[in-house]
């Protein structure tokens, strides 16, 4: 079994809000997917992904600021990681 | 480098700040585009310089022609200020059917500056088709706090930008700004030339400021993006009025009172 992997980033730290940005790994070398190479996200939202049979396996923490770096911006916050098995 | 040439206007600056570019298309003459073909071809390697311009490129060469193009020596002028220094610069080649993009990346390493930003001019001699592998930015990604390719898990953003542009055409971006060569997927030959600069004098009010109060300004930092998180967005307004307070000089200014309502403690100094 080879395993494809989908990782979405999200509005907020909800599995159902709204896709932002995403990337796509494939194990089993039926595609080349990346950099810049599409301006549609695979999906909608989060859950939409587990819709069509994609299988969570790690989501970001929820990490409290840095005190005095409360208003620094830095990578995208709400990562999910998801998978499927060929 | 002192110029007469046009000077971007407060709304523009505006919205540099904001988007964490500006773009100016087919400014470049097609005879000096033609040219640089034969210059590009001939090879010019990757240098550091930390010297002024003059000094880096000689009167008349082709790069002092280029950067002395009126609209892109205003627009330099009043993003990072007369006499400023030649980083370093990079011909950037994506060959035919090249195999992958570069990773989504910020240059040179992280960058905490509040108050001073290196710009970066990226010049296309040519036509970039959509397949051609133009640059991939993300517009507003500039302030975030990223080590240069520690981004490149990103593949895609909402809102990003793919570039297609007509022969002639310059991009100045802040320093900051995630972006990447993408994958070359025609049989043409992509060029890009990039020269960093570096400020040499404060940037505050270097460019037209006859428009300062236009309600525009707010409108354009206030801006949000399609790949920013909705809570993060909010901070990222928040950092762009700190960023025109220090290029205004103007410590009051705020748009919905997002800086001054946390900074308000009555009663207390310290």
């Amino acid at each position: 079994m080879k395993q494809q992997v989908l990782v979405l980033y999200l509005n907020n730290s909800a599995l159902d809000s709204e896709v932002l940005a995403w990337a796509f790994y494939d194990g089993t070398g039926k595609t080349e997917p990346t950099t810049g190479d599409s301006d549609l996200p695979p999906y909608d939202t989060g859950t939409e992904a587990l819709r069509d049979g994609w299988r969570l396996f790690q989501a970001s923490q929820l990490i409290p600021p840095y005190p005095g770096h409360e208003y620094d911006t830095s990578y995208m916050k709400h990562e999910f990681f998801f998978e499927k098995l060929e | 480098m002192t110029t007469t040439a046009p000077l971007l206007s407060s709304v523009e600056v505006a919205r540099f700040v904001a988007t964490g570019f500006h773009r100016m298309d087919a400014v470049i003459p097609d005879d000096l585009n033609e040219e640089a073909i034969g210059v590009f071809d001939a090879g010019i390697p990757v240098a550091y310089y930390g010297q002024p311009v003059p000094k880096v490129y000689e009167e008349g060469s082709f790069v002092r022609r280029l950067i002395e193009t009126p609209a892109v020596a205003g627009a330099l002028h009043s993003l990072i200020g007369p006499d400023p220094t030649v980083d370093h610069h990079a011909l950037h080649v994506r060959e035919p059917r090249e195999g992958a993009a570069q990773a989504l990346h910020a240059d040179a390493i992280i960058d905490t500056r509040p108050d001073a930003f290196d710009v970066q001019l990226m010049y296309y001699p040519h036509e970039v088709t959509g397949t051609m592998g133009g640059t991939l930015s993300v517009p507003g990604s500039h302030l975030r706090r990223t080590n240069e390719s520690d981004t490149g898990r990103y593949q895609n953003l909402r809102g990003q930008s793919r570039l297609t542009c007509p022969a002639g055409t310059v991009v100045l971006l802040h320093h900051g700004i995630w972006h990447g060569g993408r994958r070359n997927d025609s049989d043409t030959r992509r060029y890009m030339f990039k020269i960093r600069f570096n400020p040499t004098v404060p940037q505050v009010r270097l460019w037209d400021t006859s428009d300062l109060d236009d309600p525009r300004i707010a409108h354009e930092l206030g801006r949000h993006f399609p790949w920013c998180e909705h809570a993060t967005g909010r901070l990222e307004v928040y950092n762009r009025i700190k960023l025109w307070r220090a290029m205004t000089g103007d410590a009051s200014f705020d748009i919905d009172l997002w800086a001054t309502r946390v900074a308000n403690r009555p009663g207390r100094v310290a």
